[in-house]
């Protein structure tokens, strides 16, 4: 039983990792077929440098995760908080509902029920391009909250209340026992919050893919285009690296985390 | 009681405003394009074509290979979450950690991959040529689309068993041998009941992709596999009718609804179900 376990755990992880392993592999390749190998070379990836157009989306996808996380952690911090402290239960459970929409409804109504929203307005303002680098930030913004409300609520739930009224009762304004008190007992959720926000907009395709203008293009949107055409290692040379970076920032993720607990246990 | 001033709860005001701005009236948008015309006049017109054209069809066919898709990827993950429980604690760390990276992957790159995988002349194919046997049709075809589906999908379903499965209080396992059950009654009737909440979640994380996608179908199913998402995404990209579009998408998630409805009353009917609220 336990080999049989063992072999099936073996052959899922193989499943996943399969079409992964496959395209670092080719991305060394020195021909361009990406079935047969022919040769170790980097000129993939020198050529990939070399392209303006990857290295502009590589900038703009930054750009977009960045402003993205930090705009919806900033939001949707607040907005936890204050939802937290709603008094009436159908409110609360309003706002909380609207929230999970995002979440909920698949990637292409949200782009397509946003898209709709922008160039709905933009005739309106008879503008000539209603999407634009502006609008793409605004849905990734709203396509984010979420996640930073259900990472930041529970650390409120757990939240002790007395403390806070400890804070005011020792002379502290609501104001600094919010900075004093709150924030730091609810920041190992913002921190959450914001590294999946940031993971979540740098990866996204499809709510991009309609809410973007024509001179704002990202990686996943460069990747798009890229494989519509003819298939080239180069391809693979750029997801190689970009499988690197997320599994560097994943381990890195883990060993903050571990430390996290292990502070915890040591309190 | 006085309640503590933790927050005002004007603080969430700018969300709710920017949820109500950004979430609620864009469904609306969907509502308003999908019952008018180009000139803004009131009109069926977007969803009799749908009746008219074929839609249906590719609804169903849609809704069928993400519903086959998503029995597979639970077939396959129960198991291995439930295998996962049973290894070291280091080890369900690694593990959970190699399930959740590909989920970082981009959807893209791993479909993509997996098309020169499948293709005529792609690795499967190379290799059978080079072994002397003949080349197999496996790129655009319904399979190339469900495991596209399952193979991009199936981390969203292992997750939520494993977390389900791992809180699992193992006395409950040790009450149930002790009153007389064998591991079959055991599994049927504490494990499998206890974890269906994760079972729930993770076929609503598998089902709403898969029968919405668009990119897989178009690089592993070819022309003639065509979804629902491709269709919609063609109204939107390519003829630029915005109308019919949103109609198909007003159908779509009114589908989904009522998909997961159905799911959600059939799981709960289980006799065992009283766990799931």
């Amino acid at each position: 039983m336990k080999l049989i376990s063992k072999i099936y755990i073996a052959l899922i992880i193989f499943f996943l990792y399969a079409p992964i392993a496959v395209m670092i592999f080719f991305s060394f390749n020195s021909s361009n077929s990406t079935a047969v190998f022919e040769g170790f070379s980097l000129r993939w990836y020198t050529e990939l440098f070399a392209n303006d157009t990857v290295t502009t989306a590589l900038l703009n996808t930054l750009i977009l995760a960045v402003s993205s996380a930090v705009i919806a952690t900033v939001l949707g911090s607040f907005a936890a908080v204050g939802i937290h402290s709603y008094r009436r239960k159908w409110s609360k459970g309003a706002v909380m509902s609207v929230t999970n929409i995002p979440m909920m409804n698949p990637d292409i109504v949200t782009g397509i029920s946003m898209m709709l929203l922008f160039v709905f307005f933009g005739r309106m303002l008879a503008l000539r391009n209603s999407l634009n680098f502006i609008t793409l930030l605004i849905a990734h913004v709203t396509f984010n909250l979420p996640y930073v409300i259900l990472s930041v609520m529970p650390k409120l739930r757990q939240l002790d209340t007395h403390l806070s009224e400890a804070a005011l009762d020792l002379g502290c304004t609501p104001f600094k026992a919010f900075f004093k008190v709150i924030l730091p007992s609810i920041s190992s959720g913002i921190v959450t919050g914001f590294i999946m926000t940031f993971t979540l907009s740098l990866d996204d395709f499809v709510i991009s893919y309609f809410t973007t203008g024509p001179d704002f293009q990202t990686l996943p949107l460069l990747i798009y285009s890229m494989t519509k055409r003819r298939v080239t290692p180069d391809m693979y040379a750029l997801s190689t690296l970009m499988f690197a970076a997320v599994l560097t920032l994943l381990i890195l993720f883990n060993f903050a985390q571990a430390r996290a607990t292990r502070k915890k246990a040591d309190r | 009681m006085k309640k503590t001033s933790i927050g005002n709860p004007h603080i969430a005001t700018p969300y709710v405003a920017w949820s109500v701005i950004f979430i609620v009236v864009p469904l609306l948008m969907v509502g308003y394009y999908s019952f008018t015309d180009e000139a803004g006049n009131f009109t069926f017109a977007n969803i009799s074509k749908i009746i008219e054209y074929n839609y249906l069809k590719i609804f169903g066919v849609s809704i069928l290979y993400a519903l086959v898709a998503t029995i597979i990827t639970l077939l396959i993950s129960y198991p291995l979450a439930y295998f996962m429980t049973k290894t070291k604690l280091s080890t369900q760390g690694t593990l959970m950690l190699l399930v959740m990276l590909p989920m970082w992957m981009n959807l893209l790159i791993r479909t993509y991959s997996l098309s020169n995988i499948l293709e005529r002349n792609g690795l499967i194919n190379t290799f059978l040529e080079s072994i002397g046997l003949e080349k197999v049709q496996l790129i655009n075809t319904p399979g190339a689309v469900i495991l596209g589906m399952v193979y991009n999908f199936i981390p969203y379903m292992i997750l939520p068993i494993y977390s389900a499965l791992s809180k699992l209080d193992h006395r409950l396992l040790e009450a149930s041998s002790d009153l007389g059950g064998n591991g079959f009654t055991t599994l049927k009737r504490v494990i499998i009941p206890l974890s269906m909440p994760g079972v729930i979640s993770g076929i609503t994380m598998v089902f709403v992709p898969s029968v919405s996608t668009f990119y897989i179908s178009q690089k592993l199913g070819g022309i003639r596999n065509e979804l629902i998402g491709d269709v919609i995404e063609q109204q939107f990209k390519l003829n630029s009718n915005y109308n019919l579009g949103a109609s198909l998408s007003l159908i779509l998630m009114v589908m989904i609804i009522i998909s997961l409805m159905i799911m959600n009353k059939f799981t709960a009917d289980d006799d065992d179900g009283g766990v799931i609220v």
